[in-house]
């Protein structure tokens, strides 16, 4: 698939810590919000010239009508420390939307985050006006619950579970383990999170003989396809590669689990 | 008036409208860089490797940042030449830039393979890869020894109809020797720097941030070393050189062409703006109009002591 992608300079709107080391920001980027679907990425450079690379940061929230996308990002190295600190008005330049989103299959889904892997699934939440429950997985600290709370209001407690590792909030365990406690079902699984959990979410969609579509994470350089270095390992042959590898950034991020290694 | 610039450059006969090429490996065959840049104002695309076959590259991550540059071990995952002939060399042609075919291989017989292949396409040139450090077999092992240097370069110049271009390795001693094999070889023009091999560790995990370990460096940070080694082989051989090595700005590059660079390939800096080839012509055009030069040529290696 073939989207359009835009450079752009970006203008931080607001931005607040959510959480250890967690950050939501609101950028003002007209044209990436005009184009951008739930599961895509935007590219972001840093403004310090030694740091080359652009951070792919996946889109949390599309508000087409004010032109801002929302991201939501863990501080993992200098690059994203130097985004923590952007304050009202801070420029950056950016690339997006990038990759390709979930594609939206009207049926009765469950959305499953984890970890950093929590944010694109709030994009998807908003955007996907099928039948849908919500299931998100944290260490300890929550962040986001509240927004997708609300995108369900009334039902939002049989809408939203969540899972800790530590059994502080919702199900102690994992996110399948709450699906298993409550005896959450769907038809489709659209999944973001790390690689144990999507390991296990391929594996419990392929029982229950339901799509699946994970959000694929890899290190990245130019974030368009030219490159070569987010690839991840594939079923099938690729059409573009003519290798069993698919590109992270261009293929993906969103894969249908059964075509990838996770 | 009108102050009329030459900015066409002729390597080896091979006419380029501007001295400024893409460097393989970070610009694919172009078609993804074509959303953002116009490849009609190139004086060249030279394509991601291209061997005989398929081939898979190395396990991810394949890339890390590191000060002022990055390392990739990207181990040149390709199509393959088949898909690449019927696919890339079609989507090139659309544009009025030169073509040029970076060529790998583990073997002699594998490069004699695609370079012979390509015998009757329409590229123009042919840059072969003797100095990837990020495959097992072929790719540096070629590059690191005068001796296979000139050996293979000769074996190719047998096969070759287009012009070809040894692309060589900073990792040596000496690049003048290198240098001095390919031309001895029949080489037609030398490309430079490839990466220089490096090392990330991620010290909170402790383990290495790429999984080949090491990598090739790239980026600002190596373009002193560049310019050395282009000043060193332009002293040293009387085939055209084309610069490359951490080129983020026409500035950079006209360095380049200073010490003795006939023409420059813009890598790395693809990745932090995907504008930059065309920048990159667009400033050289801006300096020469500054300075009153008539000609691109009349900077080639114009560098002199203070």
């Amino acid at each position: 698939m073939e989207h359009e992608k835009f450079e752009e300079t970006v203008t931080v709107v607001s931005q607040e810590q959510i959480g250890t080391d967690i950050y939501s920001m609101w950028l003002r980027a007209e044209q990436i919000a005009a184009h951008a679907v739930a599961g895509q990425f935007v590219s972001l450079y840093c403004a310090d010239g030694s740091r080359l690379l652009p951070r792919p940061i996946s889109i949390c929230e599309i508000a087409r009508e004010r032109g801002e996308i929302r991201l939501v990002y863990r501080v993992a190295g200098e690059g994203t420390k130097e985004f923590s600190g952007m304050c009202p008005g801070a420029q950056r330049r950016a690339v997006g939307p990038l990759g390709n989103g979930f594609p939206k299959e009207q049926k009765k889904a469950l959305l499953i985050g984890g970890g950093i892997g929590i944010p694109p699934m709030l994009a998807l939440a908003k955007e996907t006006d099928c039948e849908k429950q919500v299931v998100l997985g944290y260490r300890d600290e929550l962040f986001l619950l509240e927004d997708f709370k609300k995108v369900f209001g009334e039902t939002a407690d049989e809408s939203v579970y969540i899972a800790t590792e530590d059994g502080s909030a919702g199900t102690r365990g994992n996110v399948l383990d709450v699906i298993r406690e409550r005896k959450l079902s769907a038809d489709v699984i659209y999944a973001c999170g790390p690689g144990p959990m999507l390991r296990a979410l391929k594996e419990y969609a392929a029982e229950q003989k339901i799509p699946c579509w994970i959000s694929m994470e890899e290190r990245m350089a130019c974030g368009i396809g030219a490159c070569l270095a987010c690839v991840c390992k594939s079923k099938d042959v690729d059409a573009h590669s003519n290798v069993k590898n698919k590109r992270v950034c261009a293929e993906g991020p969103v894969f249908l689990a059964e075509e990838v290694e996770t | 008036m009108v102050f009329f610039m030459n900015l066409g450059v002729d390597l080896c006969g091979v006419k380029l409208k501007n001295p400024v090429m893409t460097a393989s490996g970070t610009f694919g065959s172009g078609q993804e860089y074509g959303e953002f840049v116009d490849l009609n104002r190139l004086g060249a695309v030279v394509t991601k490797g291209v061997a005989a076959v398929p081939w898979e590259g190395n396990p991810t991550p394949r890339v890390a940042e590191v000060c002022g540059g990055m390392l990739n071990a990207i181990g040149l995952q390709n199509p393959g030449i088949d898909v690449f002939v019927k696919r890339d060399i079609p989507f090139l042609k659309q544009f009025d830039t030169k073509i040029i075919v970076n060529v790998c291989g583990h073997t002699t017989e594998e490069y004699v393979a695609v370079v012979e292949r390509l015998a009757d396409e329409p590229v123009d040139m042919l840059e072969i890869n003797i100095s990837c450090p990020n495959v097992k077999e072929g790719g540096i092992a070629f590059g690191q020894s005068p001796k296979t240097v000139e050996a293979i370069t000769a074996e190719i110049k047998r096969h070759a109809k287009q012009p070809v271009i040894m692309k060589l390795s900073p990792n040596v001693t000496d690049i003048t020797e290198t240098a001095r094999a390919a031309e001895a070889g029949g080489a037609d023009a030398l490309s430079m720097i490839n990466t220089i091999t490096g090392m990330k560790i991620d010290i909170h995990r402790r383990c290495f941030a790429l999984a080949n370990r090491t990598g090739g460096m790239s980026g600002p940070a190596v373009h002193p070393v560049a310019v050395r080694m282009v000043y060193q082989s332009a002293q040293a051989v009387y085939i055209p050189i084309i610069g490359m090595g951490g080129i983020l700005t026409a500035e950079d590059a006209i360095e380049m062409i200073l010490a003795g660079a006939s023409a420059v390939s813009v890598g790395t800096a693809n990745f932090t703006n995907p504008h930059a080839t065309e920048q990159i012509a667009a400033g050289i055009a801006a300096y020469m109009e500054r300075y009153g030069v008539g000609d691109i040529r009349e900077l080639v290696g114009a560098v002199h002591d203070r």
